[in-house]
């Protein structure tokens, strides 16, 4: 069989998607009928944002030139640095990749990382730049940029217009040309590479796979090898995008996998499928998914706690790197602490939440997990500020950090450097991909760059810089827990561990803000930012002088009651912190990240 | 002599007026509109006034017969832009339907730039025997911020004329923390009144109600009254009443003895009420029941032989026990505990409402002891349940 796997790698909004659709489309996988644009895409979030989250793959037939058809199976990955562990099983199912750059836009940081990790799993490099047709368009330069950095000549650039479809057989001839033949191994024992999963409401959780060895049977029975479960392969098949049953996926293809399992975490990415009467070696690089991002999820009525609960399950069944545990807050009462891949995997779960189960949430601000090693020696990974032990306990904190790649235009490195110096962190090499524009690499801690780093890396580039970045090491640091205490009480979900140069910043900041959203009570209301007992920044909510109606004759009785009694019900919905009433919103308004950090 | 005799603050009285029945009559017509007024006024529609005193007078003809009144009590709007004879017809019908009990408190609100020796003489002919005056301010900028239009001279002529002319009993109505008004001009207005020698002084913190000129203008950015300075204002007033002998009986209400107000202690009772004219409210028979708003649709529904009731109001038996409190507080002399009592003082907001020194019981009785914080007591009177320990 002529078969040529495949995938694109680009930057958001470079075209991958219109790209796939005239890929579609050219091959007549759907017809100009059917044809909704950007296919592939299917969530509506993935839609409306333009990044794919969730990998698929799709079967295509092209009568080549030679004459002869070819099997080219496509497969998406997704586009943001968060989901790099799935890039990298995407890329480990194809012998090639499409490199795509924008014309007006160049080479970005996430496509470049993205390139290297195909580069070292040993892929099959087309070089492609795209938009060609539009008016900003310097397709000379994007391909002199993608010429340096992959170490090629600019002549080996394909330039299409992925949205008129110009270049798209010069760039289907290439693939048959230079992406590798799956190598041929039909007899050795069934190794196939589950690259993604879904849940199926009727079927099931839908592996696809790719074979890498031997082949994969309806009705085979297989074993999962990192969990060990044995199954009964009760469909296979090929998507062309369509679902179509076939009998068996053969050595270098691609295709689904249904088992009859129901539990998304019973089937992970990146696991090796065998046959269970004949082992054999695991392919290798399979990793667990890990939480780079926690942040404590909150129903804001409280009485949705038990739909927060459904919602998440329902996700995780399509997520299984969404993970979360109970947590109780004194302030916030029930909900959940959640792990996430990255910041921007934290915002669709928090946005799908809200948006496809009507959930409104208060979400505590986002931490990392610390390495707390303390005197007695031992060593604890502190995921939420509540759990970190007392500071006399402690030898010493190990915090996350990254490598990070920006590209941007030269420009702009200097407000770049300012920012990242603001952040703590350090510069390791700096490089001119062209004489305008400059690609940076820095050591960050991890928390700094949860805090609107991205946000404030766009803002002060006018959006031309791009980011990307991947877990490096743990390294020491000088952290504290700052507390924020109302009337003394601590409010635990304003409570955060951060560096102690910031620390009274953060504090500073809190009860500012604090002061402005809490309403005068019966009393003063101190409130205060702490590091253990020591108070470094306090402000007074001054207790209310007057509150009391000065009219009530006659006619206003009743008029009078129902105004008390609309202020009661608001009274109602404020948390108590002790003896203070917090209206909810100051909890949301407190907590919602800024740019000033 | 006044029924309401006595200290305006003794609980024999606050409980006493429970017991006595009043009529209210309102009187929509006003020169203008102030800006912080949300009462049911018409301006420019004078020529209407003799119809509007015949729609009354087939309103109160068409009520049916009850016990006679202790007080009747004409408010505005302005009902000094009524002749005396006008008003007067009013009163007399009131006392030929119900009756008048013995030393009933005929009293009507008047703009002191109306004022004369001659409506006054007028007014007392008509039977009535207590004036409250609409000062606001004696600070010619206060008054201006206020829509006023009479000067301060006016104010303190009227009441001179008032007691010269025989009233029994003047009020002055003033109004504090207007934005713009400085802690010295509210101390001179508050001494030109007691100057004056009032029986019964009300005090207003200025209040932005919805829907009036002056709520637009702070939506639109213009200075709100601060709570904090009509604190300080306020505190100042009760050392000055109190320095002229004045009595604090109700949040916003001062009187020496045997001038406390008849028909509003009857109110702050729970006490019974007719009520008569566009928005006016009455309580009977356990009901409260509301007049139609708008002039016009008051006189057509009254002229086409139609009610002008627009809605009614019957609490549960708790609700009324939750009414009581909330108005009952209001008083120095507080409330007979009883279940809500009871229940306030068991509860959690009774609780903490206690330990701020926002509430007690005096002499057996409930009693708000920081009146600028009585709507802290009123929303915990509401929250409780029925039962609530």
């Amino acid at each position: 069989m002529n078969i040529r796997n495949f995938s694109i790698i680009a930057h958001i909004d470079h075209g991958k998607s219109t790209l796939a659709d005239r890929l579609l489309e050219r091959t007549g996988a759907i017809s100009a009928r059917e044809m909704r644009e950007q296919v592939l895409d299917t969530m509506d979030l993935e839609r409306e944002r333009g990044i794919t989250i969730k990998a698929q793959s799709v079967r295509l037939i092209y009568r080549a030139v030679d004459g002869q058809d070819y099997i080219l199976n496509l497969i998406d990955t997704p586009g943001h640095v968060d989901f790099s562990y799935e890039v990298s099983r995407s890329l480990a199912a194809c012998e090639g990749a499409v490199l795509l750059v924008d014309a007006a836009q160049g080479v970005q940081a996430q496509t470049l990382a993205n390139a290297f990790l195909a580069l070292e799993a040993g892929l099959e490099i087309i070089p492609v730049v795209n938009k060609i047709d539009l008016p900003a368009a310097e397709p000379d330069k994007a391909a002199a940029e993608l010429a340096s950095v992959l170490g090629i000549h600019p002549d080996e650039v394909i330039r299409i217009s992925a949205k008129t479809g110009g270049g798209i057989e010069e760039l289907l001839e290439r693939i048959v040309r230079d992406v590798p033949t799956p190598p041929q191994r039909p007899d050795q024992p069934l190794r196939a590479l589950v690259f993604d999963s879904y849940y199926d409401a009727y079927r099931g959780v839908v592996c696809y796979v790719r074979v890498v060895d031997g082949s994969l049977h309806d009705g085979d029975t297989v074993l999962f090898t990192a969990t060990s479960e044995k199954h009964e392969a009760s469909e296979v098949g090929v998507l062309t995008p369509r679902a179509v049953r076939v009998p068996a996926l053969g050595t270098g293809e691609v295709g689904y996998l249904i088992t009859g399992v129901k539990e998304i975490d019973r089937i992970r990415v990146g696991d090796t499928v065998m046959h269970a009467a004949r082992i054999a070696e695991p392919l290798p690089g399979y990793q667990d998914p890990k939480s780079m991002v926690y942040s404590g999820l909150f129903p804001a009525d409280g009485e949705d706690f038990e739909r927060l609960r459904e919602a998440l399950e329902k996700l995780r069944l399509n997520d299984s790197a969404l993970v979360y545990e109970p947590e109780t807050s004194r302030a916030l009462g029930f909900g959940f602490r959640c792990g996430f891949l990255g910041l921007l995997h934290m915002e669709i779960i928090r946005e799908r939440l809200e948006r496809e189960y009507d959930l409104d949430l208060v979400a505590t601000a986002p931490s990392v997990a610390y390495q707390v090693t303390l005197t007695d020696g031992s060593v604890q990974e502190i995921r939420s500020p509540q759990d970190l032990p007392d500071a006399d306990r402690i030898d010493h904190m190990d915090e996350p950090f990254l490598k990070a790649m920006i590209i941007a235009p030269s420009e702009y490195v200097g407000t770049i450097m300012e920012l990242v110096q603001t952040r703590r962190g350090m510069m390791e090499h700096m490089q001119y991909l062209s004489p305008e524009r400059v690609e940076l690499i820095y050591h960050l801690p991890l928390a700094e760059v949860v805090f609107d780093f991205f946000d404030n890396l766009k803002s002060r580039t006018r959006g031309y810089a791009s980011l990307d970045y991947e877990p490096l090491d743990y390294r020491v640091a000088d952290l504290v827990r700052v507390d924020i205490l109302l009337n003394g009480q601590p409010v635990d979900a304003f409570s955060t561990v951060i560096h102690r140069d910031k620390a009274y910043q953060y504090g500073k900041r809190m009860v500012e803000r604090l002061r402005k959203l809490i309403p005068r009570q019966l009393f003063d209301v101190p409130i205060q930012a702490a590091i253990g007992s020591r108070i470094i920044s306090r402000e007074t909510v001054k207790a209310t002088r007057k509150d009391v109606i000065a009219k009530c004759y006659g006619g206003d009785v009743s008029r009078k009651r129902k105004l008390l009694e609309r202020q009661k019900e608001g009274k109602k919905r404020m948390k108590m912190v002790g003896q203070v009433e917090v209206p909810q919103e100051a909890f949301i308004s407190a907590l919602q990240t800024d740019t000033d950090r | 002599m006044s029924i309401a005799s006595g200290r305006p603050d003794s609980a024999d009285l606050a409980d006493r007026a429970r017991h006595w029945a009043a009529a209210y009559v309102h009187i929509p017509f006003c020169a203008r509109l102030c800006p912080y007024c949300d009462f049911a006024v018409v301006t420019g529609r004078d020529g209407s006034v003799p119809r509007y005193v015949t729609a009354l007078r087939k309103e109160i003809a068409g009520e049916p017969d009850w016990r006679p009144l202790d007080a009747i009590y004409v408010g505005g709007g302005t009902p000094s832009r009524l002749t005396p004879e006008q008003l007067g017809v009013i009163v007399d019908d009131l006392g030929k339907k119900f009756g008048l009990a013995d030393q009933a408190e005929v009293s009507l609100e008047a703009n002191p730039e109306d004022w004369d020796f001659t409506l006054a003489e007028g007014l007392l002919g008509a039977g009535f025997e207590r004036v409250s005056f609409g000062a606001q301010s004696f600070d010619p900028a206060v008054l201006g911020s206020l829509g006023r239009v009479h000067n301060p001279g006016q104010a303190a002529s009227a009441v001179s004329v008032a007691r010269r002319a025989g009233f029994r009993s003047v009020n002055i109505d003033l109004i504090f923390g207007t934005p713009g008004e400085t802690e010295a001009s509210w101390r001179a207005s508050l001494d030109r009144a007691l100057a004056l020698e009032p029986d019964h002084l009300s005090l207003y913190a200025l209040t932005v109600e919805r829907g009036t000129e002056l709520s637009r203008a702070v939506a639109a950015g213009a200075a709100a009254p601060d709570p904090d300075a009509q604190a300080d204002a306020y505190e100042a007033a009760e050392t000055a009443c109190r320095a002229a002998g004045l009595i604090h009986y109700e949040v916003s209400n001062w009187a020496r003895p045997d001038h406390g107000c008849v028909y509003n202690l009857i109110t702050w009772a729970q006490g019974e009420y007719l009520a008569f004219g566009t928005g006016a409210h009455s309580h009977r028979d356990g009901v409260r029941r509301r007049n139609v708003r708008r002039f016009d649709a008051y006189l057509e529904r009254i002229e086409g032989g139609q009610s002008p009731q627009q809605g009614e109001e019957a609490l549960d038996p708790w609700e009324r026990e939750q009414e009581r409190l909330m108005i009952g507080l209001r008083r120095t002399a507080g409330v007979v505990p009883g279940q809500g009592g009871e229940a306030l003082l068991g509860s959690t907001w009774g609780n903490r409402l206690q330990e701020a020194g926002v509430l007690g019981l005096v002499g057996g009785r409930l009693t708000v002891l920081k009146p600028l914080l009585g709507d802290e007591v009123g929303r915990a009177v509401l929250a409780l349940q029925p039962g609530e320990r």
